[in-house]
């Protein structure tokens, strides 16, 4: 392959357009390669930092692939029991009103063990932001059936395919949330193009500037991949979540109340 | 005429050679090299200078590695840019 070498009349400083934000730290994330964790770590950083609110912003990581989210993020955190991270932000927001607090949280630990503590902090109208992040797996520990693992899809647990009638429906709990009167703001994004991305940016802007406005509680879906738990290469995973998570979980505004 | 061009810088130790911004660059700059980086990926690389910034690969890429800059040349200097 021929080598190519970069202009170094372009490459200078005053014409940078975009870096990866200073508010991760240098640490190599440790999510396998093309998985939407590290697009979604990069745009929450990128919007605390545009918001200048680094300082006063606590996060809570789950239990999951995401655990070591306080490694990756430059920003106070805390690491809650597993599923119990609305609960902890609950308690963190009481105790200190002024900070910005978010949870961030796979299906696994907010749509299965925490289920409880999920729909009460949305129900109290807690003044939070959770962002949720929906690869219909439990990747961390080897790709086991989720609550929001598809009918008919594959997992370790399910090698034939989920089957409805003895396995249940997969769980849609952002239209769940979406019914009770304590959220503000429910919608459902993805980070697998470059539109999806900027729009699941703003998605997050907009949830932290409720939370800056006391409205309530802002609940952002991201419905992301897993290839490894899959089973494919990343780009494949990607069409096939377009192909067949996208069908179950349509993205876009589920409940905005602003605008209702 | 103004003529905009772009470069990408790709952190090689940093990426993990998934091919996502492949697919989302319009001017199909990046390929994945034959080389592989310390980890033992094949990392992403820009093969000829049709790059325009926009910043596509850089916003989708997983783990940010890569660095975008965009100038703007305001008459064309073709002999300059491609040495």
């Amino acid at each position: 392959m021929a080598e190519f070498n970069t202009n170094p009349e372009i490459v200078q400083q005053e014409n940078l357009v975009y870096k990866r934000t200073d508010l991760l730290t240098e640490k190599a994330l440790s999510y396998c390669p093309g998985c939407g964790h590290g697009t979604a770590h990069r745009i929450i950083m990128e919007v605390i930092e545009e918001m200048e609110i680094q300082s006063k912003t606590i996060g809570i990581a789950p239990v999951g692939c995401s655990v070591l989210a306080y490694e990756f993020m430059n920003i106070d955190m805390q690491q809650a029991a597993h599923g119990r991270a609305p609960a902890l932000a609950t308690a963190v927001k009481r105790l200190f009103p002024e900070k910005f607090v978010f949870t961030y949280q796979g299906d696994g630990d907010l749509a299965a063990i925490g289920t409880a503590e999920t729909i009460h902090s949305c129900n109290r109208g807690e003044n939070i932001v959770i962002i949720f992040i929906n690869n219909g797996i439990y990747g961390m520990t080897g790709g086991q059936m989720a609550p929001t693992t598809l009918p008919g899809m594959k997992s370790s647990t399910s090698p034939y395919g989920r089957d409805v009638a003895t396995m249940g429906n997969p769980l849609r709990i952002t239209e769940l949330v979406a019914q009770l009167p304590g959220t503000i703001f429910v919608t459902r994004q993805a980070v697998h193009t470059p539109s999806a991305v900027r729009k699941a940016k703003k998605a997050v802007r907009k949830a932290f500037e409720n939370q800056k406005l006391n409205k309530g509680l802002s609940f952002i879906e991201i419905v992301s991949n897993c290839n490894s738990g899959w089973k494919m290469t990343p780009l494949q995973s990607n069409e096939w979540m377009v192909d067949n998570m996208f069908p179950y979980y349509p993205l876009g505004d589920i409940k905005d109340s602003e605008k209702a | 005429m103004a003529k905009v061009k772009g470069e990408i810088v790709v952190d090689t130790e940093r990426c993990k050679g998934c091919e996502v911004c492949v697919p989302v660059c319009p001017e199909a700059v990046i390929v994945m090299a034959k080389q592989v980086n310390r980890k033992g990926y094949h990392y992403a690389q820009p093969v000829n200078d049709a790059c325009t910034g926009c910043t596509n690969c850089a916003v989708v890429c997983p783990d940010g590695a890569i660095t975008v800059y965009r100038k703007k040349f305001t008459e064309i200097i073709e002999s300059e840019i491609e040495h």
